[in-house]
């Protein structure tokens, strides 16, 4: 708790910086290796005091590209990182401050758990008494109290991890980096620490920038999401307005399951537009600032399809043909064939009486307009 | 991946597969463990007086060493003496005896040849007629000690510890004493060459470590060229290169650093060996250093650099220890070869560039005292073992990386 209390301390002092202020700023930033590709381009980006922030993406989309510039492995080819406003662009990654837990854990094979600990803080010359108590209470943190001795190289994968994570906090840095450090450990492991990382980060009030390419890690983690894709931000939001609101393309495909229709702009009327699919209109929201005549891709999540509505609830209402079916416990997967696409989803809570249906039924779906965004249109190729 | 019972072959296919190895074994023993047991034995094990005097020798050990022996050991030296001169042994004889106390290949071989052809009264006129030598106790005590089928004297004599009359064991007076300094300043050379070996292969393999693929095979090729070509060749061209109107020289004078009548001498002394030596055992620092290096990530000095510390605090407290097994590795394998070097001191050392392999070789080759030239051989053998096994305590055999 003693981290707490100075942290506090610090704030105080730094009267200019207030809490929710902007931390670290990425401002038109952008990174090539060859001149000709862009690995991050142009991106803009204000991360907050406190904040749990993750970039989320496929590889090579430029996510732990941002990273390495902010810890200063990489120098931005155009464009300024700020940290409190103060540019960092001319200095090294040991005088930036940020601890950095890496994707292979990077724990020194020749020092002990101890010695891995108390290696940020004999190079800043801490005097021995303090480092011993700040290395046990880093280790205390991650729930390693007593391991001091021990070979890093005895360790579990999940035990190295949180050694990863307690020689990043142990000298007190403001801002932590973890780059898919969850990546190399099982599942159950990687939920348990996905809990873990976010009990200390609280615990701490640190900023934390965190990357991953996993959705699910993403949403359960963070307090805003910044999806990346082809070295580009595509949106930042929250882990609940990632997926009611996805404002591009690429977003709603790789924010959870979702139902995808090609069309044409047929009609707008204000924040909503007639969207002509094959012979059928569809009435839409107008997510995406597109002309009359203009591509665009429905988005409809599959939770909010009703199958055999009452006539008359939703403005848009199809005949569709069963295809297949899978009961999944808490929910039934129906896949029907509607509007010439054969792999549409509709999934229906399992309730009492949630209409069974079986394969080659012929169902009425519907939808409402409002669960229904007119996105972006690109080519399939994309697919994430 | 999932575990299976260890079951091996039928024991039909694994002694198959043991017979592959028969004609390594074979080899090894035939090439290596023989010669090295025969050898060994030569410095401890010397029967050719023994077999030659064995009556002499049995008379002798009644012998009180201080007086002369009486007329049957006379009698029985004669006899045996004259039989040694038909088989044409006296000579190698003499030779043996005269390791013992210097001078007496004269003393036996004039007395073998008194034997055989101008036979006095007693036996004891006829070998004092040969050589006068042959009345004094020195004579017969230096027999009785060449007679000895088992002897240590070899490595008393390769450690210049010698015998006094008593028979206790003395050092040899200081101006007589050989080995023991030949092998300290071999030791000092081999520890010099492995020092600068790794001052100048460490930054090399650190360079092939972290190049980007294609120009480390390029890298790794320049260090490999020199290791493929002749060592003739390498030390040849040090002397090209340094000798006095070489192309070091030379260039110095040409530059005027150094006066035409001032030239420096760089090769046939300890200069020569250190320079060609280093250069002959770089590849074997560079090789497994680089291995060692290219399986330390470099997400390593990324952390370390991450969490504060500058490069020298990186290099020293990280990169330093972690690249220890290779820096271990190629250090023993330098100064276990240099230890043993032969050819590039014999080459370009001169006189004062001659390490304890140059001894053995003489003896060998020369003196054709391979009694002696085994002893200095064992103890090499010694010393090798010996560091390597202060190596195994301090840092352990089962991490050495030799490439």
């Amino acid at each position: 708790m003693r981290y707490r209390r100075r942290r506090q301390r610090e704030t105080a002092k730094e009267v200019v910086v207030p809490d929710d202020a902007t931390y670290v700023e990425f401002e038109g930033v952008s990174k090539t290796y060859d001149g000709v590709t862009p690995v991050v381009d142009g991106l803009d980006l204000q991360v907050h005091k406190g904040e749990f922030l993750t970039l989320l993406g496929p590889s090579g989309s430029g996510k732990t590209t941002c990273l390495m510039m902010l810890a200063g492995f990489e120098a931005p080819t155009a464009g300024a990182i700020r940290i409190r406003g103060r540019p960092i662009g001319d200095l090294p990654p040991r005088k930036r401050g940020i601890g950095m837990v890496f994707q292979n854990y990077a724990l020194f094979p020749h020092l002990t758990v101890g010695q891995n600990l108390s290696f940020p803080l004999e190079v800043r010359r801490v005097d021995p008494e303090d480092t011993r108590k700040r290395v046990a209470r880093a280790l205390g943190l991650v729930r390693l109290e007593g391991y001091e001795n021990r070979k890093t190289t005895q360790l579990s994968g999940g035990q190295q991890q949180r050694v990863a994570i307690a020689r990043a906090l142990v000298f007190e840095p403001d801002l932590v980096l973890m780059d898919e450090p969850l990546g190399a450990l099982d599942r159950r492991l990687r939920e348990e620490m996905q809990y873990e990382i976010r009990r200390i980060q609280r615990t701490l009030g640190i900023t934390c920038i965190y990357v991953t390419h996993d959705q699910q890690e993403a949403m359960v983690l963070s307090d805003r999401v910044a999806v990346f894709h082809d070295g580009r931000l595509q949106q930042i939001a929250t882990p609940e307005g990632l997926y009611e609101e996805p404002m591009r393309n690429f977003v709603a495909r790789f924010i959870g399951e979702n139902n995808r229709l090609s069309g044409r702009i047929e009609n707008i009327d204000g924040a909503v537009c007639d969207v002509r699919v094959g012979d059928t209109v569809i009435r839409a929201l107008r997510v995406v600032p597109g002309e009359v005549g203009d591509l665009t891709t429905l988005s409809i999540r599959p939770e909010r399809v009703g199958l055999a509505p009452e006539p008359g609830l939703f403005a848009n209402e199809f005949e569709a043909r069963v295809e297949d079916l899978t009961f999944l416990g808490d929910h039934l997967r129906v896949v029907v064939s509607v509007l010439g696409a054969d792999d549409f989803i509709v999934k229906i809570p399992n309730v009492v009486g949630h209409g069974a249906v079986i394969p080659g039924d012929r169902v009425r779906i519907g939808w409402t307009p409002t669960d229904c965004r007119a996105l972006d249109h690109k080519p399939e190729s994309t697919e994430p | 991946m999932t575990e299976r019972p260890a079951v091996g072959p039928p024991a039909r296919t694994r002694l198959r597969a043991a017979g592959l190895t028969l004609p390594l074994v074979a080899f090894v023993g035939f090439s290596f463990l023989f010669p090295l047991g025969t050898m060994l034995s030569r410095s401890v094990y010397d029967p050719l007086v023994a077999d030659a005097l064995p009556e002499t020798l049995a008379l002798l050990e009644e012998w009180d060493g201080e007086t002369l022996p009486g007329e049957p050991v006379f009698a029985a030296a004669a006899r045996e003496l004259e039989t040694a001169l038909e088989g044409r042994l006296a000579g190698r004889l003499g030779g043996r005896v005269n390791r013992v106390a210097s001078g007496m290949r004269s003393v036996i071989v004039r007395g073998a040849r008194a034997a055989a052809e101008a036979p006095a009264a007693t036996a004891r006129e006829t070998l004092m007629v040969g050589d006068p030598a042959w009345g004094e106790p020195a004579t017969w005590r230096a027999i009785r000690t060449a007679g000895e089928r088992f002897t240590v004297r070899h490595y008393l004599r390769a450690l210049d510890l010698d015998r006094d009359a008593g028979g206790s064991i003395v050092r040899q007076p200081e101006e007589l004493r050989i080995y023991v300094p030949l092998l300290l300043r071999t030791l000092m050379v081999s520890g010099a060459v492995t020092l600068l070996c790794l001052l100048l292969g460490y930054p090399i393999a650190h360079l092939i470590a972290n190049a980007p693929p294609r120009r480390a095979r390029w890298l790794i090729l320049l260090v490999l060229v020199p290791f493929w070509t002749s060592l003739l060749v390498r030390t040849t061209a040090w002397i090209v290169l340094l000798q006095t109107h070489g192309v070091v020289n030379s260039l110095l004078v040409a530059l005027g650093i150094v006066a035409d009548d001032g030239r420096i001498a760089m090769i046939y002394n300890m200069t020569g060996t250190l320079v060609a030596m280093t250069h002959v055992l770089l590849p074997f620092m560079v090789l497994p250093l680089y291995s060692v290096m290219r399986t330390i990530p470099s997400h390593f000095m990324r952390a370390a650099s991450s969490l504060g510390a500058n490069r020298r605090q990186s290099f020293f407290r990280v990169y330093w220890p972690l690249t220890l097994p290779g820096t271990a590795a190629g250090s023993l394998l330098v100064f276990i070869l240099a230890i043993g070097y032969y050819i590039t001191p014999a080459l370009v050392g001169g006189s004062s560039g001659q390490l304890f392999s140059n001894m053995i070789a003489f003896h060998m080759q020369t003196s054709l005292n391979w009694g002696l030239a085994a002893a200095l051989g064992g103890i090499l053998f010694v010393v090798v073992g010996a560091l390597y096994v202060v190596y195994d305590r301090l840092v352990g055999a089962s991490s050495l990386k030799l490439g």
